[in-house]
């Protein structure tokens, strides 16, 4: 029998931190690609043969995406210690050590792409991973808020495309789009369509490299990925209205999905410029924490068809 | 399990950690194994009744206003201009018209390989620009790249070419010092991370016969074959060139490019 949490109010105040921080550190990282200065520091893991080298030029970003990769590190781990004692869902404890495996992953990622002077596809695996540590960081503060730590009346839904599915869809389709944006981005390729919203003064250009391919594939899938969100969107507020815990991220995500199509338009009128360029990558993330969270609390309200909404209801408690 | 699984994680973490470490040294690096030298290899100083090339660079239209470098980034590179303004060198009018920095060489018409000079060319790293522009060098040669600051820079170059290694280099120290040599023929961009305005190009011929235009406009090739060739002049922004020569032996043939705005 599965024992059931307690809420720990300073735990989950801590998690919602580090949250915060890796999503400081996806704009510390986005910001280092924006800037060029992914090879400003060439070795690793010291920099320059320090600890601490002058924070200059590009040195700034590079170093500075280093630091509070380190300190988000150390936060993981000690949220994982922290849950390893206190925690008495299993499941839980597991994704926070899970968290501390993927961060350091990840810094070995980081190590790789300086170490071997950015190939295309460890930097994309680099910017996919950050996305998917930052959603296990965004589920830790989730599962251990009081929202979810309640107990809930699991009410089963009928369908197919139930809530619980349309959603996970629509957040897969997220990701996705942001594994294509990394793509663009690290081939080089944000302009391989100079214009907006047309490609080189067509709907439909000729497709002569990879790199317009990519770019149009993104364009696709903002689309794509605006109709899943406008979907569910319309499932919550017509189906599921009387839930908050859904009503406002279905909210926030059609909003930031209307504000990510603007900050993409607005990378290609601006050439790539920083601001706009790292503030579409921060973008893209919280659609996908936002998307996240709307998914498992769907999945927490709701049973799929009836034979294993018990043991779901016991493996959730 | 668990255990199991962050002793693993922890391992490959580790190994590559030391890999980075041993990454680090650059003692000798950029260019793939130089190749032996020929045994019908021809020293350009031996040619019989060598002919000349040279000329000059014309620049055609209104000289572009320079860019000037905001250098802010790093506190250091602006005291070592002393509060001078510093202009980009991405196009060069010299005050007689002509244009700096173009690199000239031979394109075709030779059929020897030549011997390797053994002289080590110079890549300087000074008040946060490279010294010189740009630069021209054979194949296998040795191209040093020394840091004259009291900054740090990176120098950055990524070949494009078979036999040439892209390279990413931490100078951090003045005197600092890093060797390289390339397998073939390429123009190489070289840049620095830490401050972004600093570009430099690595000419490489398979050939002794090249220039980079001077102060005055002017270059010279020499110790050439008598022959009909191909001469190109290269410059970074606008599209390269060529012209057909035909020099005798002991003569000189004059030619000229223009580059326009």
């Amino acid at each position: 029998m599965s024992e059931t949490a307690a809420y720990n109010a300073w735990l989950h105040r801590y998690a919602m931190l580090t949250a915060f921080c890796t999503f400081l550190l996806v704009i510390a990282g986005g910001l280092v690609t924006s800037t060029g200065s992914g090879l400003a520091v060439p070795d690793w893991p010291l920099s320059y043969g320090m600890f601490f080298p002058p924070m200059v030029g590009g040195i700034l970003y590079e170093h500075g995406h280093r630091m509070i990769a380190g300190a988000v590190g150390i936060m993981t781990m000690l949220l994982a210690a922290w849950m390893w004692r206190s925690e008495p869902r299993r499941w839980a404890r597991r994704l926070a050590a899970a968290a501390v495996l993927v961060v350091l992953a990840q810094a070995g990622l980081g190590g790789l792409t300086v170490i071997f002077l950015l190939p295309t596809a460890i930097s994309v695996a680099h910017a996919g991973l950050a996305m998917g540590f930052f959603s296990i960081t965004c589920a830790l503060a989730l599962v251990t808020s009081s929202s979810w730590i309640g107990s809930v009346e699991r009410q089963p839904l009928e369908g197919s495309m139930a809530l619980p599915r349309l959603a996970a869809t629509a957040t897969l389709a997220v990701y996705a789009q942001i594994l294509l944006g990394a793509m663009v981005r690290h081939t080089g390729s944000g302009l391989a369509c100079p214009d907006f919203p047309l490609c080189n003064g067509q709907v439909i250009p000729p497709i002569d490299s990879i790199g317009v391919a990519l770019h149009l594939m993104h364009r696709l899938g903002a689309v794509a990925v605006a109709c899943m969100v406008i979907w569910v969107y319309r499932r919550v507020l017509g189906s599921h209205a009387t839930v908050p815990g859904l009503v406002v991220p279905a909210t926030m995500a059609l909003t930031l999905v209307a504000v990510q199509l603007l900050l993409g338009a607005l990378t290609v009128w601006n050439a790539l410029a920083v601001e706009p360029t790292t503030a579409h990558v921060g973008g893209g993330a919280l659609l996908l924490i936002t998307m996240l969270t709307l998914t498992l609390r769907a999945h927490r309200q709701y049973s799929v068809p009836a034979a294993s909404a018990s043991a779901e209801r016991e493996a959730l408690a | 399990m668990h255990k199991k699984a962050i002793t693993a994680s922890l391992a490959v973490f580790a190994a590559v950690a030391v890999a980075a470490c041993g990454g680090g040294d650059t003692s000798t690096a950029g260019g793939g194994t130089p190749a032996p030298a020929a045994a019908d290899a021809v020293d350009p100083a031996s040619i019989a009744d060598p002919a000349t090339i040279s000329g000059t660079i014309n620049f055609v239209g209104d000289a572009p206003e320079g860019q000037v470098l905001q250098m802010a980034a790093d506190p250091y590179c602006l005291t070592a201009h002393a509060g001078t303004e510093v202009v980009s060198q991405r196009v060069v009018v010299n005050d007689n018209g002509t244009l700096r920095y173009v690199f000239v060489y031979v394109k075709e018409g030779l059929d020897q390989t030549f011997t390797t000079p053994a002289d080590t060319i110079e890549l300087s790293q000074e008040g946060c620009m490279y010294a010189p522009h740009m630069i021209g060098l054979q194949t296998n040669q040795t191209l040093s790249v020394i840091n004259n600051d009291e900054a740090l820079h990176n120098i950055n170059a990524r070949p494009t070419e078979a036999g040439n290694n892209p390279f990413n280099f931490a100078q951090p120290i003045k005197g600092m010092t890093n060797d390289v040599s390339f397998a073939s023929a390429e123009i190489i961009p070289v840049k620095c991370d830490v401050h972004p305005w600093m570009q430099a190009y690595i000419g490489v011929t398979n050939h002794p016969y090249f220039a980079v235009s001077s102060a005055d406009g002017s270059f010279t090739i020499n110790n050439l074959p008598a022959g009909d060739y191909v001469v190109a002049a290269w410059h970074e922004t606008m599209d390269e060139q060529t012209q057909n020569v035909t020099v005798g032996a002991n003569a000189t043939a004059e030619i000229s490019f223009d580059f326009g705005s």
